[in-house]
């Protein structure tokens, strides 16, 4: 059989990672004005099959499921980004002070986030949602709440080695504090582990969001794949553009974030190439 | 090892209270009167007099927080007003269904991850091993509700092959052999969606795992004795993969379970999944923290049933 070699084969999937994740991007940003239709408007044909005028067809509201799929992407890149990023800096800060001042400090951020890992994020989320009503903002924050815990973790023990560093010791022997120390010249050693834990995250945190609002607890004003994979259910069986659309969109979202990672963790983590899947 | 597995149990107490805690909190941050969250909406007067007795809610809050804890760690998780049943036994009765679908999906997704993995592995950079990788990140990238839609439409309504929703046939099959492979053909497409996810990562932690362990020695002693590939594979580097594989099941129970829930809302599969889908239509209050709870304690278990096994698996690890 032939072999490809390694190197072309990881180009080969960044390239696409990379594609799929800026055509999201690119969406999330300019879909809403893409989209040939307001996708909130009902004054179509329900349920009409993919056809010249409605490419991906409509539903059963008789609204325009292309301009819906161009424009649900802000709603999951949303989520997506922001819920990575709010969980990066604080999975970052608790695992930099705990791995870096340790003892007892180090004991209770760790005992946090034992806690924070066990609680099933999905459950908490229903529960939430259920107990203060659906909403994006909402949402963002407390899938943040559960995330950063993995990035606490991984930073954390990649501050353990680093802090043993001679250049820790020099930095302290010039007389700088140990909180600039940790924060100019520790951290960023770790910011690669932390870039692609985040790129990892985006992923996950969609698809959270988008089960969320399958279950019908997602934010109903703002259009969103999974707000359209819930109204699809019903209809599985009479309209397959319904559901087949949407989620592609959403799969292809997620693969570009998944292989992205998988690439960036190739540039800035060579020994341990190979990301885990899910973060 | 007993004193181990004290250890561990004790370990698991904080986090227990931790988490009963946070739904308290919630309760009281919530918006709306806490007797409506604890007793569920629907209850006349008298009900909720009760119910505020019961919980001491006219009482300082952290005597409260003791009553709500004592109460919790008895398995009295309330009423259901819905379902006019106590919320343990609600949950109690769907359990069945439930482990059934997540237990076989994680066995066959397990070996059949282990297979893929290891033919993976044994013609890395091949186009096979390419495909493979293609489709467990696909894998990983998929909804689980989505790919339960799209084989519903492939496998149940397009081709007919298999039943589409539900857990047995509602017109009455044989008892015995006939009533078995009926549940079988309920099986294939829930145990298909659920285990897909999982299928991927296993997959691909066993392929990753194996290249790491072909090059080494022992491996290449086993050639030198004349093992054929698959003996090789399968008796010596296969089991050196096994403590990662278990690793990745074991933390991602939680995935599982949301996984599963979502699967059961697809195919009305009688488990949790549909009770939490009603439960959150109907705002059934107590329902949802209970089941918050259980999804909780069964990752606690999960994870300490994860470590247990690492002393089965690998002798070299010693549990102290």
């Amino acid at each position: 059989m032939r072999r490809t070699a390694p190197a072309q084969w990881r180009s080969f999937t960044a390239v696409v990672g990379l594609a799929l994740t800026l055509v999201a991007i690119g969406l999330a940003i300019f879909g809403g004005s893409l989209a040939p239709f307001d996708p909130f408007a009902t004054r179509f044909p329900a349920l009409q099959p993919p056809s010249a005028a409605h490419w991906l067809g409509t539903d059963d509201l008789g609204r325009d499921t292309f301009s819906g799929v161009l424009a649900g992407a802000r709603a999951s890149l949303l989520v997506g980004i922001a819920t990575a990023a709010v969980a990066g800096v604080l999975g970052t800060a608790v695992g930099a002070i705990a791995g870096y001042f340790g003892g007892l400090v180090d004991d209770a951020l760790m005992r946090l986030t034992e806690l924070v890992q066990i609680v099933p994020r999905f459950f908490l989320a229903i529960l939430v949602a259920a107990l203060f009503g659906p909403s994006l903002v909402f949402l963002t924050l407390l899938l943040a709440l559960t995330f950063w815990p993995t990035t606490a973790r991984l930073v954390r023990s990649q501050i353990l080695t680093l802090r043993q560093r001679e250049w820790v010791l020099a930095a302290r022997a010039v007389g700088l504090g140990e909180i600039r120390i940790l924060v100019r010249h520790v951290v960023p050693h770790a910011l690669g582990l932390i870039i692609v834990t985040a790129a990892l995250q985006i992923g996950a945190a969609i698809l959270v969001e988008a089960s969320l609002s399958f279950l019908g607890l997602g934010d109903r004003s703002v259009i969103s794949w999974g707000y359209m994979l819930n109204g699809a259910q019903p209809f599985l069986r009479v309209a397959w553009w319904l559901s087949v659309f949407p989620g592609l969109a959403l799969v292809l979202t997620v693969l570009g974030t998944n292989l992205l990672a998988d690439a960036l963790s190739a540039v800035w983590d060579p020994a341990r190439r190979r990301a885990v899947l899910v973060a | 090892m007993t004193r181990y597995l004290i250890r561990r149990l004790l370990e698991a107490v904080p986090l227990l209270l931790g988490v009963i805690a946070l739904t308290f909190v919630l309760v009281h941050a919530a918006p709306g009167d806490p007797v409506r969250i604890l007793g569920g909406d629907g209850g006349d007067e008298a009900y909720y007099a009760t119910m505020r007795a019961k919980f001491g809610l006219d009482r300082p809050l952290p005597e409260q927080l003791v009553i709500y804890f004592g109460s919790a760690l008895h398995g009295d998780f309330g009423y259901s007003y819905v379902q006019r049943r106590p919320v343990f036994d609600v949950i109690a009765d769907r359990i069945p269904a439930t482990a059934l679908l997540m237990l076989t999906a994680l066995a066959v997704s397990t070996l059949l991850g282990l297979w893929l993995g290891a033919v993976a592995a044994r013609r890395a950079d091949t186009p096979p091993d390419h495909a493979i990788t293609i489709a467990t990140l696909v894998g990983a990238a998929m909804p689980a509700f989505w790919l339960g839609q799209v084989l519903v439409l492939v496998f149940a309504a397009g081709l007919g092959w298999l039943p589409v929703q539900g857990m047995t046939s509602a017109r009455g099959v044989a008892p015995g052999f006939d009533a078995a492979i009926d549940l079988v053909r309920h099986l294939v497409l829930p145990v298909a969606t659920l285990g897909f996810l999982q299928l991927a990562l296993i997959t691909r932690i066993t392929r990753n795992g194996l290249i790491d362990v072909l090059h080494e020695e022992y491996i290449r002693t086993a050639y030198a004795k004349g093992l054929t590939p698959a003996t090789v594979v399968r008796r010596h580097a296969l089991r050196n993969v096994l403590l990662p594989v278990v690793t990745i099941v074991g933390s991602h129970f939680g995935t599982l379970l949301t996984g599963a829930v979502l699967t059961e809302i697809i195919f009305a599969w009688p488990g949790l999944g549909r009770l939490l889908f009603d439960a959150t239509t109907s705002r059934d209050y107590p329902l949802l923290m209970a089941m918050f709870l259980v999804a909780s304690l069964s990752v606690i278990v999960a994870n300490l049933l994860t470590d247990i096994a690492y002393t089965a698996l690998d002798p070299r690890v010693r549990l102290t």
